[in-house]
Protein backbone atom coordinates (compact mmCIF):
# COMPACT_ATOMS: atom_id res chain seq x y z
CA UNK A 1 0.00 0.00 0.00
CA UNK A 2 2.25 2.10 1.04
CA UNK A 3 4.65 1.88 -1.86
CA UNK A 4 1.90 2.32 -4.47
CA UNK A 5 1.29 5.46 -2.66
CA UNK A 6 4.77 6.87 -2.95
CA UNK A 7 5.00 6.11 -7.15
CA UNK A 8 2.88 9.21 -7.44
CA UNK A 9 4.95 11.87 -7.88
CA UNK A 10 2.49 14.74 -7.10
CA UNK A 11 1.58 12.17 -3.99
CA UNK A 12 5.25 12.52 -3.02
CA UNK A 13 5.66 16.55 -3.95
CA UNK A 14 2.77 17.11 -1.52
CA UNK A 15 3.95 14.70 1.04
CA UNK A 16 7.14 16.85 1.22
CA UNK A 17 5.41 19.85 1.29
CA UNK A 18 2.97 18.78 4.41
CA UNK A 19 5.74 17.39 6.33
CA UNK A 20 7.95 20.80 5.83
CA UNK A 21 4.54 22.59 6.93
CA UNK A 22 3.99 20.56 9.51
CA UNK A 23 7.20 20.35 11.61
CA UNK A 24 7.56 24.44 10.70
CA UNK A 25 4.18 24.69 12.34
CA UNK A 26 4.67 22.46 15.34
CA UNK A 27 8.22 23.78 15.70
CA UNK A 28 7.52 27.55 15.22
CA UNK A 29 8.05 29.00 19.00
CA UNK A 30 11.81 26.98 18.33
CA UNK A 31 12.49 28.64 15.25
CA UNK A 32 13.99 32.11 16.82
CA UNK A 33 11.60 33.82 14.75
CA UNK A 34 10.33 37.48 15.89
CA UNK A 35 6.91 37.54 18.26
CA UNK A 36 4.27 37.07 15.60
CA UNK A 37 1.91 39.67 18.10
CA UNK A 38 4.27 41.92 18.71
CA UNK A 39 3.56 45.39 17.46
CA UNK A 40 5.89 47.98 16.34
CA UNK A 41 4.85 50.95 14.51
CA UNK A 42 7.81 52.62 14.01
CA UNK A 43 8.61 49.29 11.31
CA UNK A 44 4.92 49.20 10.25
CA UNK A 45 4.79 48.06 6.31
CA UNK A 46 8.91 47.47 6.00
CA UNK A 47 10.01 45.95 2.90
CA UNK A 48 11.51 42.37 3.15
CA UNK A 49 14.87 42.42 4.90
CA UNK A 50 17.46 40.98 7.02
CA UNK A 51 15.50 41.41 10.27
CA UNK A 52 11.77 40.20 8.35
CA UNK A 53 12.18 38.12 5.38
CA UNK A 54 9.00 38.83 4.62
CA UNK A 55 8.44 42.97 5.68
CA UNK A 56 6.21 43.55 8.26
CA UNK A 57 2.38 44.26 7.89
CA UNK A 58 0.21 47.66 9.08
CA UNK A 59 0.94 47.18 12.71
CA UNK A 60 5.11 46.27 11.87
CA UNK A 61 3.58 42.63 13.38
CA UNK A 62 6.84 40.09 11.15
CA UNK A 63 4.74 38.70 8.31
CA UNK A 64 7.08 35.54 8.21
CA UNK A 65 6.42 34.70 12.01
CA UNK A 66 2.57 35.91 11.63
CA UNK A 67 2.91 32.49 8.69
CA UNK A 68 4.19 30.39 10.82
CA UNK A 69 2.22 30.54 13.81
CA UNK A 70 -0.78 31.12 11.54
CA UNK A 71 0.47 27.53 10.04
CA UNK A 72 -0.12 26.14 13.71
CA UNK A 73 -3.91 27.86 13.81
CA UNK A 74 -4.78 26.75 10.72
CA UNK A 75 -3.83 23.51 10.79
CA UNK A 76 -4.90 22.60 13.81
CA UNK A 77 -7.79 24.07 14.06
CA UNK A 78 -8.48 21.55 10.97
CA UNK A 79 -7.28 18.42 12.90
CA UNK A 80 -9.41 19.15 15.93
CA UNK A 81 -12.56 19.45 13.77
CA UNK A 82 -11.70 16.05 12.28
CA UNK A 83 -11.00 14.24 15.40
CA UNK A 84 -14.78 15.41 16.44
CA UNK A 85 -16.22 14.55 13.32
CA UNK A 86 -14.40 11.40 13.18
CA UNK A 87 -15.30 10.18 16.66
CA UNK A 88 -19.07 11.47 16.86
CA UNK A 89 -19.56 10.78 13.06
CA UNK A 90 -18.21 7.20 13.02
CA UNK A 91 -20.28 6.78 16.32
CA UNK A 92 -23.82 8.19 14.70
CA UNK A 93 -23.16 6.66 11.36
CA UNK A 94 -22.47 3.00 12.98
CA UNK A 95 -25.18 3.41 15.16
CA UNK A 96 -27.89 4.33 12.51
CA UNK A 97 -26.03 1.93 9.87
CA UNK A 98 -25.70 -1.38 12.76
CA UNK A 99 -29.25 -0.88 14.43
CA UNK A 100 -31.17 0.16 11.97
CA UNK A 101 -35.22 -0.04 12.50
CA UNK A 102 -36.59 3.65 14.43
CA UNK A 103 -33.27 4.49 15.62
CA UNK A 104 -31.86 4.62 11.92
CA UNK A 105 -34.59 6.62 10.83
CA UNK A 106 -34.13 9.11 13.86
CA UNK A 107 -30.40 9.90 13.26
CA UNK A 108 -30.52 9.71 9.35
CA UNK A 109 -33.45 12.84 9.42
CA UNK A 110 -31.29 14.83 11.88
CA UNK A 111 -28.59 14.34 9.90
CA UNK A 112 -31.16 15.83 6.47
CA UNK A 113 -31.79 18.46 8.74
CA UNK A 114 -27.86 19.23 9.26
CA UNK A 115 -27.84 18.76 5.17
CA UNK A 116 -30.03 21.09 3.73
CA UNK A 117 -28.56 24.65 4.59
CA UNK A 118 -25.76 25.23 2.79
CA UNK A 119 -22.36 25.08 5.39
CA UNK A 120 -21.08 28.63 5.21
CA UNK A 121 -24.33 29.40 6.13
CA UNK A 122 -25.06 27.20 8.78
CA UNK A 123 -21.54 28.06 10.10
CA UNK A 124 -21.86 31.67 10.28
CA UNK A 125 -25.10 31.15 12.03
CA UNK A 126 -24.04 28.82 14.42
CA UNK A 127 -21.24 31.58 15.35
CA UNK A 128 -23.46 33.96 15.69
CA UNK A 129 -25.28 32.00 18.17
CA UNK A 130 -21.69 31.04 19.92
CA UNK A 131 -19.92 34.02 19.70
CA UNK A 132 -17.18 34.38 17.09
CA UNK A 133 -13.51 32.82 18.15
CA UNK A 134 -11.45 29.99 17.14
CA UNK A 135 -13.17 27.62 19.71
CA UNK A 136 -16.60 28.23 18.24
CA UNK A 137 -15.65 28.31 14.27
CA UNK A 138 -14.17 24.99 15.43
CA UNK A 139 -17.13 24.25 16.82
CA UNK A 140 -19.29 25.44 14.01
CA UNK A 141 -17.59 23.99 11.38
CA UNK A 142 -17.94 20.58 13.05
CA UNK A 143 -21.85 21.37 13.59
CA UNK A 144 -22.30 21.83 10.01
CA UNK A 145 -19.98 18.37 8.86
CA UNK A 146 -20.58 15.70 10.81
CA UNK A 147 -23.90 14.84 8.97
CA UNK A 148 -22.17 14.57 5.96
CA UNK A 149 -19.74 11.63 7.45
CA UNK A 150 -22.18 10.23 9.52
CA UNK A 151 -24.28 9.05 6.62
CA UNK A 152 -21.22 7.72 4.45
CA UNK A 153 -20.12 5.72 7.54
CA UNK A 154 -23.97 4.90 7.78
CA UNK A 155 -23.78 3.51 4.46
CA UNK A 156 -20.27 1.76 4.93
CA UNK A 157 -22.34 -0.09 8.04
CA UNK A 158 -24.77 -1.04 5.90
CA UNK A 159 -22.58 -2.86 3.49
CA UNK A 160 -20.80 -4.48 6.04
CA UNK A 161 -23.40 -5.69 8.20
CA UNK A 162 -24.65 -8.59 5.93
CA UNK A 163 -21.16 -8.94 4.46
CA UNK A 164 -20.45 -12.70 4.65
CA UNK A 165 -17.29 -12.28 6.40
CA UNK A 166 -18.65 -10.09 9.47
CA UNK A 167 -21.29 -13.27 9.65
CA UNK A 168 -18.41 -15.67 9.45
CA UNK A 169 -16.90 -14.31 12.31
CA UNK A 170 -19.84 -14.06 14.36
CA UNK A 171 -20.12 -18.07 13.55
CA UNK A 172 -16.53 -17.57 14.71
CA UNK A 173 -17.84 -16.82 17.79
CA UNK A 174 -16.21 -12.90 17.63
CA UNK A 175 -18.66 -10.49 19.38
CA UNK A 176 -19.21 -7.24 20.39
CA UNK A 177 -15.84 -5.24 21.13
CA UNK A 178 -13.61 -8.13 19.05
CA UNK A 179 -15.81 -8.25 15.87
CA UNK A 180 -16.05 -3.97 15.94
CA UNK A 181 -11.99 -3.95 16.90
CA UNK A 182 -10.99 -6.86 14.49
CA UNK A 183 -13.65 -6.49 11.33
CA UNK A 184 -15.60 -2.70 11.11
CA UNK A 185 -13.44 -0.52 12.20
CA UNK A 186 -10.24 -1.96 9.75
CA UNK A 187 -12.83 -1.60 7.30
CA UNK A 188 -14.26 1.79 8.15
CA UNK A 189 -10.69 3.34 8.50
CA UNK A 190 -9.67 3.61 5.18
CA UNK A 191 -12.33 4.90 3.73
CA UNK A 192 -13.09 7.61 6.39
CA UNK A 193 -9.22 8.57 6.18
CA UNK A 194 -9.63 9.27 2.58
CA UNK A 195 -12.71 11.21 3.00
CA UNK A 196 -10.90 13.21 5.83
CA UNK A 197 -7.89 13.88 3.58
CA UNK A 198 -9.68 15.04 0.56
CA UNK A 199 -11.73 17.59 3.00
CA UNK A 200 -8.61 18.90 5.02
CA UNK A 201 -8.35 21.63 2.17
CA UNK A 202 -12.04 22.44 1.88
CA UNK A 203 -11.81 23.02 6.08
CA UNK A 204 -9.07 25.20 6.05
CA UNK A 205 -10.88 27.03 3.66
CA UNK A 206 -13.53 27.09 5.91
CA UNK A 207 -11.43 28.36 8.62
CA UNK A 208 -9.99 31.15 6.43
CA UNK A 209 -13.20 32.41 5.25
CA UNK A 210 -15.00 32.36 8.83
CA UNK A 211 -11.75 34.25 9.98
CA UNK A 212 -11.27 37.07 7.03
CA UNK A 213 -15.16 38.04 7.66
CA UNK A 214 -14.32 38.50 10.83
CA UNK A 215 -16.04 35.58 12.81
CA UNK A 216 -13.57 33.71 13.58
CA UNK A 217 -10.25 34.01 15.12
CA UNK A 218 -9.48 37.70 16.43
CA UNK A 219 -7.23 39.49 16.10
CA UNK A 220 -4.24 39.75 17.33
CA UNK A 221 -4.07 35.87 16.53
CA UNK A 222 -2.30 35.38 13.81
CA UNK A 223 -4.19 32.96 11.40
CA UNK A 224 -4.24 33.16 7.59
CA UNK A 225 -7.84 34.55 6.99
CA UNK A 226 -7.00 37.39 9.45
CA UNK A 227 -4.10 37.94 7.53
CA UNK A 228 -5.65 38.20 4.06
CA UNK A 229 -8.78 40.20 5.94
CA UNK A 230 -6.13 42.77 7.88
CA UNK A 231 -4.37 42.90 3.91
CA UNK A 232 -7.87 43.93 2.48
CA UNK A 233 -6.97 47.76 2.74
CA UNK A 234 -3.40 47.30 1.24
CA UNK A 235 -4.09 45.64 -1.66
CA UNK A 236 -3.05 48.34 -4.27
CA UNK A 237 -0.14 49.61 -2.47
CA UNK A 238 1.40 46.56 -0.55
CA UNK A 239 -0.14 43.27 -2.45
CA UNK A 240 2.43 41.04 -1.07
CA UNK A 241 0.52 41.19 2.01
CA UNK A 242 -1.97 38.87 0.81
CA UNK A 243 0.28 37.30 -1.77
CA UNK A 244 1.87 35.59 1.37
CA UNK A 245 -1.06 33.84 3.14
CA UNK A 246 -3.36 33.67 -0.52
CA UNK A 247 -0.40 31.17 -1.28
CA UNK A 248 -0.02 29.74 1.93
CA UNK A 249 -3.69 28.49 2.14
CA UNK A 250 -3.23 27.51 -1.63
CA UNK A 251 -0.87 25.48 -1.10
CA UNK A 252 -1.22 23.55 1.76
CA UNK A 253 -4.86 22.88 0.73
CA UNK A 254 -3.71 21.57 -2.81
CA UNK A 255 -1.56 19.24 -1.41
CA UNK A 256 -3.79 17.56 1.30
CA UNK A 257 -6.44 17.33 -1.89
CA UNK A 258 -3.60 15.76 -3.77
CA UNK A 259 -2.40 13.44 -1.04
CA UNK A 260 -6.39 12.32 -0.73
CA UNK A 261 -6.67 11.71 -4.29
CA UNK A 262 -3.43 9.26 -3.97
CA UNK A 263 -4.61 7.80 -0.77
CA UNK A 264 -7.98 7.24 -2.38
CA UNK A 265 -6.31 5.31 -5.61
CA UNK A 266 -3.42 3.86 -3.05
CA UNK A 267 -5.80 2.32 -1.02
CA UNK A 268 -8.48 1.37 -4.08
CA UNK A 269 -5.99 -0.82 -6.09
CA UNK A 270 -4.90 -2.21 -2.55
CA UNK A 271 -8.49 -3.17 -2.60
CA UNK A 272 -8.51 -1.94 1.27
CA UNK A 273 -11.01 0.47 -0.01
CA UNK A 274 -14.48 -2.10 -0.49
CA UNK A 275 -16.64 1.03 -1.23
CA UNK A 276 -15.37 3.59 -3.75
CA UNK A 277 -15.92 6.87 -1.86
CA UNK A 278 -16.82 9.88 -3.87
CA UNK B 1 -34.65 -39.35 19.10
CA UNK B 2 -34.48 -35.35 19.06
CA UNK B 3 -32.78 -33.99 15.45
CA UNK B 4 -29.55 -31.99 15.99
CA UNK B 5 -30.50 -29.03 14.49
CA UNK B 6 -33.93 -27.94 13.07
CA UNK B 7 -36.25 -25.39 12.55
CA UNK B 8 -39.48 -25.60 13.62
CA UNK B 9 -42.36 -23.53 11.60
CA UNK B 10 -40.64 -20.29 11.27
CA UNK B 11 -41.38 -17.73 9.61
CA UNK B 12 -39.27 -14.53 8.32
CA UNK B 13 -40.55 -10.74 7.06
CA UNK B 14 -38.21 -8.18 5.65
CA UNK B 15 -39.56 -4.76 6.01
CA UNK B 16 -38.20 -1.84 4.49
CA UNK B 17 -38.33 2.08 5.58
CA UNK B 18 -38.65 3.04 9.21
CA UNK B 19 -40.85 4.76 11.23
CA UNK B 20 -41.86 7.61 9.09
CA UNK B 21 -41.83 5.48 6.17
CA UNK B 22 -44.16 2.34 5.97
CA UNK B 23 -42.76 0.03 3.57
CA UNK B 24 -43.76 -2.78 2.02
CA UNK B 25 -43.39 -6.22 3.67
CA UNK B 26 -42.02 -8.81 1.86
CA UNK B 27 -42.74 -12.58 3.86
CA UNK B 28 -40.00 -14.93 2.58
CA UNK B 29 -40.51 -17.66 5.18
CA UNK B 30 -43.94 -18.62 5.82
CA UNK B 31 -43.93 -21.50 8.30
CA UNK B 32 -40.91 -23.83 7.13
CA UNK B 33 -39.78 -27.13 8.89
CA UNK B 34 -36.57 -28.41 8.71
CA UNK B 35 -34.60 -31.31 10.62
CA UNK B 36 -30.73 -32.00 10.79
CA UNK B 37 -30.19 -35.34 12.01
CA UNK B 38 -26.58 -36.52 13.66
CA UNK B 39 -24.47 -37.16 10.69
CA UNK B 40 -26.90 -36.80 8.60
CA UNK B 41 -26.41 -35.02 5.01
CA UNK B 42 -29.57 -33.16 3.95
CA UNK B 43 -30.03 -31.56 0.97
CA UNK B 44 -31.92 -27.50 0.47
CA UNK B 45 -33.01 -26.91 -2.78
CA UNK B 46 -35.44 -24.52 -4.34
CA UNK B 47 -35.55 -21.48 -6.75
CA UNK B 48 -33.43 -18.47 -6.50
CA UNK B 49 -34.70 -16.10 -4.12
CA UNK B 50 -37.27 -18.25 -2.45
CA UNK B 51 -35.28 -18.11 1.40
CA UNK B 52 -33.21 -20.70 1.59
CA UNK B 53 -30.03 -19.03 2.74
CA UNK B 54 -32.67 -17.08 5.23
CA UNK B 55 -33.33 -20.48 6.51
CA UNK B 56 -29.58 -20.87 6.64
CA UNK B 57 -28.70 -17.84 8.82
CA UNK B 58 -31.95 -18.54 10.70
CA UNK B 59 -30.80 -22.13 11.81
CA UNK B 60 -27.14 -20.57 11.94
CA UNK B 61 -28.45 -18.25 14.99
CA UNK B 62 -27.78 -15.08 12.79
CA UNK B 63 -30.78 -13.64 12.35
CA UNK B 64 -33.86 -14.56 14.55
CA UNK B 65 -37.35 -16.19 12.84
CA UNK B 66 -40.65 -13.41 13.55
CA UNK B 67 -42.40 -16.76 14.47
CA UNK B 68 -41.02 -20.31 15.07
CA UNK B 69 -37.95 -21.16 16.56
CA UNK B 70 -34.73 -23.35 16.33
CA UNK B 71 -33.62 -26.26 18.56
CA UNK B 72 -30.58 -27.80 19.31
CA UNK B 73 -30.32 -30.86 20.48
CA UNK B 74 -33.55 -30.18 21.80
CA UNK B 75 -33.12 -26.80 23.28
CA UNK B 76 -34.83 -23.79 22.01
CA UNK B 77 -31.21 -21.72 21.31
CA UNK B 78 -33.07 -18.27 22.10
CA UNK B 79 -33.95 -19.88 25.35
CA UNK B 80 -30.03 -20.86 25.93
CA UNK B 81 -27.61 -19.14 28.32
CA UNK B 82 -24.63 -17.51 27.37
CA UNK B 83 -22.52 -20.81 28.39
CA UNK B 84 -24.73 -22.72 26.61
CA UNK B 85 -25.09 -20.43 23.40
CA UNK B 86 -21.06 -20.63 22.97
CA UNK B 87 -21.79 -24.67 22.69
CA UNK B 88 -24.20 -24.08 19.89
CA UNK B 89 -22.03 -21.25 18.18
CA UNK B 90 -18.99 -24.02 18.42
CA UNK B 91 -20.88 -26.28 16.80
CA UNK B 92 -22.74 -25.11 14.16
CA UNK B 93 -20.78 -23.65 11.22
CA UNK B 94 -20.77 -22.14 8.51
CA UNK B 95 -19.24 -22.23 4.67
CA UNK B 96 -20.83 -19.26 2.02
CA UNK B 97 -21.11 -19.14 -1.54
CA UNK B 98 -19.54 -15.61 -1.56
CA UNK B 99 -15.60 -17.12 -1.51
CA UNK B 100 -13.81 -13.62 -1.66
CA UNK B 101 -16.52 -11.69 0.32
CA UNK B 102 -16.67 -14.29 3.14
CA UNK B 103 -13.01 -13.79 4.22
CA UNK B 104 -11.45 -10.28 5.58
CA UNK B 105 -9.24 -9.19 3.02
CA UNK B 106 -6.57 -7.95 5.96
CA UNK B 107 -6.30 -11.01 7.82
CA UNK B 108 -3.67 -13.78 6.58
CA UNK B 109 -5.67 -16.96 6.17
CA UNK B 110 -3.93 -18.16 9.46
CA UNK B 111 -5.58 -15.99 11.48
CA UNK B 112 -8.85 -16.38 9.32
CA UNK B 113 -8.89 -20.39 10.68
CA UNK B 114 -7.60 -18.78 13.94
CA UNK B 115 -10.27 -17.09 14.22
CA UNK B 116 -12.78 -19.65 15.98
CA UNK B 117 -9.69 -21.17 17.78
CA UNK B 118 -8.95 -17.95 19.28
CA UNK B 119 -12.88 -17.84 20.30
CA UNK B 120 -13.74 -21.04 20.81
CA UNK B 121 -10.47 -22.54 23.15
CA UNK B 122 -9.35 -19.30 24.43
CA UNK B 123 -5.50 -19.43 22.83
CA UNK B 124 -3.21 -16.73 21.72
CA UNK B 125 -3.24 -15.52 18.64
CA UNK B 126 0.01 -16.97 17.63
CA UNK B 127 -1.11 -20.29 18.82
CA UNK B 128 -3.91 -20.13 16.80
CA UNK B 129 -2.15 -19.41 13.81
CA UNK B 130 0.46 -22.39 14.62
CA UNK B 131 -2.87 -24.83 14.78
CA UNK B 132 -4.26 -23.27 11.59
CA UNK B 133 -1.42 -24.91 9.94
CA UNK B 134 -2.41 -29.05 10.09
CA UNK B 135 -5.68 -27.52 9.56
CA UNK B 136 -4.48 -26.09 6.12
CA UNK B 137 -3.04 -29.59 5.46
CA UNK B 138 -6.35 -31.45 6.20
CA UNK B 139 -8.25 -29.53 3.51
CA UNK B 140 -5.56 -30.47 0.94
CA UNK B 141 -3.00 -26.70 1.23
CA UNK B 142 0.04 -25.86 2.73
CA UNK B 143 0.88 -25.54 5.99
CA UNK B 144 3.02 -22.74 5.02
CA UNK B 145 -0.31 -20.75 3.30
CA UNK B 146 -1.69 -20.19 6.65
CA UNK B 147 0.89 -16.64 6.27
CA UNK B 148 -0.78 -15.93 3.20
CA UNK B 149 -3.54 -13.12 2.23
CA UNK B 150 -6.75 -13.85 0.58
CA UNK B 151 -5.98 -12.32 -2.69
CA UNK B 152 -2.74 -14.77 -3.41
CA UNK B 153 -5.55 -17.70 -3.20
CA UNK B 154 -7.67 -19.19 -6.29
CA UNK B 155 -11.04 -18.83 -5.63
CA UNK B 156 -11.14 -23.27 -5.14
CA UNK B 157 -8.31 -22.94 -2.47
CA UNK B 158 -9.67 -20.06 -0.54
CA UNK B 159 -12.88 -22.67 -0.30
CA UNK B 160 -10.74 -24.60 1.13
CA UNK B 161 -9.79 -22.48 3.41
CA UNK B 162 -13.16 -21.22 4.36
CA UNK B 163 -13.52 -25.23 4.65
CA UNK B 164 -11.10 -25.39 7.14
CA UNK B 165 -12.50 -22.14 9.12
CA UNK B 166 -15.33 -24.09 9.65
CA UNK B 167 -14.07 -27.36 10.67
CA UNK B 168 -11.56 -25.61 13.13
CA UNK B 169 -14.16 -25.58 16.22
CA UNK B 170 -15.09 -29.07 16.02
CA UNK B 171 -18.97 -28.49 14.80
CA UNK B 172 -21.33 -31.03 14.54
CA UNK B 173 -22.78 -29.68 11.72
CA UNK B 174 -21.95 -27.24 8.73
CA UNK B 175 -24.18 -25.52 6.41
CA UNK B 176 -22.84 -24.82 3.19
CA UNK B 177 -24.68 -21.94 1.64
CA UNK B 178 -24.17 -22.48 -2.08
CA UNK B 179 -20.58 -23.02 -0.98
CA UNK B 180 -19.00 -24.71 -4.80
CA UNK B 181 -22.08 -22.23 -6.84
CA UNK B 182 -18.75 -19.97 -7.63
CA UNK B 183 -16.26 -22.19 -8.67
CA UNK B 184 -15.92 -23.84 -12.17
CA UNK B 185 -16.80 -27.51 -12.46
CA UNK B 186 -13.33 -29.02 -12.15
CA UNK B 187 -12.39 -27.28 -9.14
CA UNK B 188 -16.19 -27.95 -7.63
CA UNK B 189 -15.95 -31.03 -8.20
CA UNK B 190 -12.28 -31.69 -5.83
CA UNK B 191 -14.03 -29.65 -3.40
CA UNK B 192 -16.82 -31.60 -3.10
CA UNK B 193 -14.42 -34.74 -2.60
CA UNK B 194 -12.96 -32.81 -0.10
CA UNK B 195 -16.54 -31.98 1.66
CA UNK B 196 -16.80 -36.01 0.95
CA UNK B 197 -14.10 -37.23 3.11
CA UNK B 198 -14.51 -35.10 5.91
CA UNK B 199 -17.71 -36.67 6.13
CA UNK B 200 -16.36 -40.19 5.97
CA UNK B 201 -13.84 -39.09 8.63
CA UNK B 202 -16.08 -37.05 11.12
CA UNK B 203 -19.30 -38.27 10.42
CA UNK B 204 -20.13 -34.33 10.36
CA UNK B 205 -24.09 -33.33 9.76
CA UNK B 206 -24.38 -31.06 6.80
CA UNK B 207 -27.18 -28.96 5.15
CA UNK B 208 -26.04 -28.32 2.08
CA UNK B 209 -28.19 -25.72 0.15
CA UNK B 210 -27.26 -25.20 -3.55
CA UNK B 211 -29.66 -25.04 -7.15
CA UNK B 212 -27.53 -27.29 -8.48
CA UNK B 213 -29.95 -30.81 -8.12
CA UNK B 214 -26.69 -32.41 -9.18
CA UNK B 215 -24.49 -31.51 -6.77
CA UNK B 216 -27.11 -32.39 -4.41
CA UNK B 217 -27.64 -35.56 -5.42
CA UNK B 218 -24.09 -36.81 -4.96
CA UNK B 219 -24.13 -36.40 -1.78
CA UNK B 220 -27.11 -35.69 0.64
CA UNK B 221 -29.30 -38.67 2.55
CA UNK B 222 -32.19 -36.23 2.34
CA UNK B 223 -33.46 -33.66 0.14
CA UNK B 224 -35.72 -31.17 0.69
CA UNK B 225 -37.57 -28.86 -1.86
CA UNK B 226 -38.14 -25.45 -0.48
CA UNK B 227 -40.98 -23.84 -2.02
CA UNK B 228 -44.02 -20.82 -1.59
CA UNK B 229 -41.76 -20.10 1.58
CA UNK B 230 -42.00 -23.49 2.94
CA UNK B 231 -40.65 -26.84 2.85
CA UNK B 232 -42.80 -28.17 -0.07
CA UNK B 233 -41.44 -32.03 0.16
CA UNK B 234 -38.67 -34.08 1.69
CA UNK B 235 -37.55 -37.27 0.26
CA UNK B 236 -34.60 -39.65 -0.03
CA UNK B 237 -33.45 -38.87 -3.04
CA UNK B 238 -33.29 -36.44 -5.71
CA UNK B 239 -34.74 -39.30 -7.98
CA UNK B 240 -37.89 -39.73 -5.56
CA UNK B 241 -38.21 -35.93 -5.29
CA UNK B 242 -38.44 -35.37 -8.70
CA UNK B 243 -41.34 -37.79 -9.09
CA UNK B 244 -42.89 -36.27 -6.19
CA UNK B 245 -42.01 -32.65 -6.62
CA UNK B 246 -44.26 -31.40 -8.79
CA UNK B 247 -44.13 -28.31 -11.21
CA UNK B 248 -41.10 -26.44 -8.83
CA UNK B 249 -39.09 -29.91 -9.58
CA UNK B 250 -39.69 -30.44 -12.59
CA UNK B 251 -38.91 -26.43 -13.72
CA UNK B 252 -35.60 -27.14 -11.68
CA UNK B 253 -34.19 -30.25 -13.34
CA UNK B 254 -35.29 -28.07 -17.11
CA UNK B 255 -33.27 -25.48 -16.44
CA UNK B 256 -30.26 -27.42 -15.48
CA UNK B 257 -27.32 -27.18 -17.27
CA UNK B 258 -26.54 -29.60 -19.71
CA UNK B 259 -25.60 -33.06 -19.10
CA UNK B 260 -22.72 -33.64 -16.09
CA UNK B 261 -22.35 -36.74 -13.91
CA UNK B 262 -25.33 -38.29 -11.83
CA UNK B 263 -27.91 -36.41 -14.44
CA UNK B 264 -29.23 -39.18 -15.66
CA UNK B 265 -29.27 -41.19 -12.03
CA UNK B 266 -32.57 -38.72 -11.38
CA UNK B 267 -34.06 -38.23 -14.89
N1 LIG C 1 -31.68 -8.62 4.81
C1 LIG C 1 -32.70 -8.63 3.92
N2 LIG C 1 -33.50 -7.55 3.81
C2 LIG C 1 -34.53 -7.53 2.93
N3 LIG C 1 -34.83 -8.55 2.10
C3 LIG C 1 -34.06 -9.66 2.16
C4 LIG C 1 -32.96 -9.75 3.07
N4 LIG C 1 -32.38 -10.96 2.90
C5 LIG C 1 -33.09 -11.59 1.94
N5 LIG C 1 -34.09 -10.83 1.50
C6 LIG C 1 -35.08 -11.21 0.47
O1 LIG C 1 -35.61 -12.46 0.85
C7 LIG C 1 -35.78 -13.29 -0.29
C8 LIG C 1 -35.10 -14.62 -0.04
O2 LIG C 1 -33.70 -14.43 -0.06
P1 LIG C 1 -32.67 -15.61 0.13
O3 LIG C 1 -31.32 -15.03 -0.03
O4 LIG C 1 -32.96 -16.32 1.36
O5 LIG C 1 -33.02 -16.53 -1.13
P2 LIG C 1 -32.24 -17.82 -1.66
O6 LIG C 1 -33.25 -18.90 -1.79
O7 LIG C 1 -31.05 -18.09 -0.85
O8 LIG C 1 -31.83 -17.38 -3.11
P3 LIG C 1 -30.51 -17.77 -3.95
O9 LIG C 1 -30.74 -19.13 -4.50
O10 LIG C 1 -30.50 -16.72 -5.04
O11 LIG C 1 -29.35 -17.68 -3.04
C9 LIG C 1 -35.27 -12.53 -1.47
O12 LIG C 1 -36.38 -12.01 -2.18
C10 LIG C 1 -34.44 -11.43 -0.87
O13 LIG C 1 -34.53 -10.29 -1.66
MG1 LIG D 1 -28.95 -17.96 -1.21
Amino acid sequence: MSTALLQKNTVRLSLVLLVIVGAVAVFAPWLGLPDPEEVNLAEKLAPSGPGHLLGTDHLGRDVLARLVFGARTSIGSVFAILLLIALFSTLAGSVAGFVGGAVDSVIMRICDIFLTFPTLILAMFFVGILGTGLTNVILAIFLTHWAWYARIVRGIALSLKSREYILAAKVAGTRGFSLVARHILPAMAPQVLVLATLDIGHMMLHVAGLSFLGLGVQPPMPEWGVMIGDARQFIWTEPQLMLYPGLAIFIVVMAFNLLGDGLRDALDRSGMLEERVR
Amino acid sequence: MTALLSAVDVQRFYRRGGIFRRGERLHVLKGATLEIGRGKAVGLVGRSGCGKSTLGRILLGLERPDWGSVFFKGKDISAKDGGEFAKFRKSVQVVFQNVQGSVNPRMTAGEIIGEPLRNFFGISKREAVERSRPLLEQVGLKGSDADKFPPHFSGGELQRVCIARALAPEPEVIVFDEAVSSLDMVVQARVLELVQKIRDERGLAFLFISHDLRVVAGLCDEVALMDGGVIAARERSVATLAKTGGATIARMLESLPPAGPGERAFR
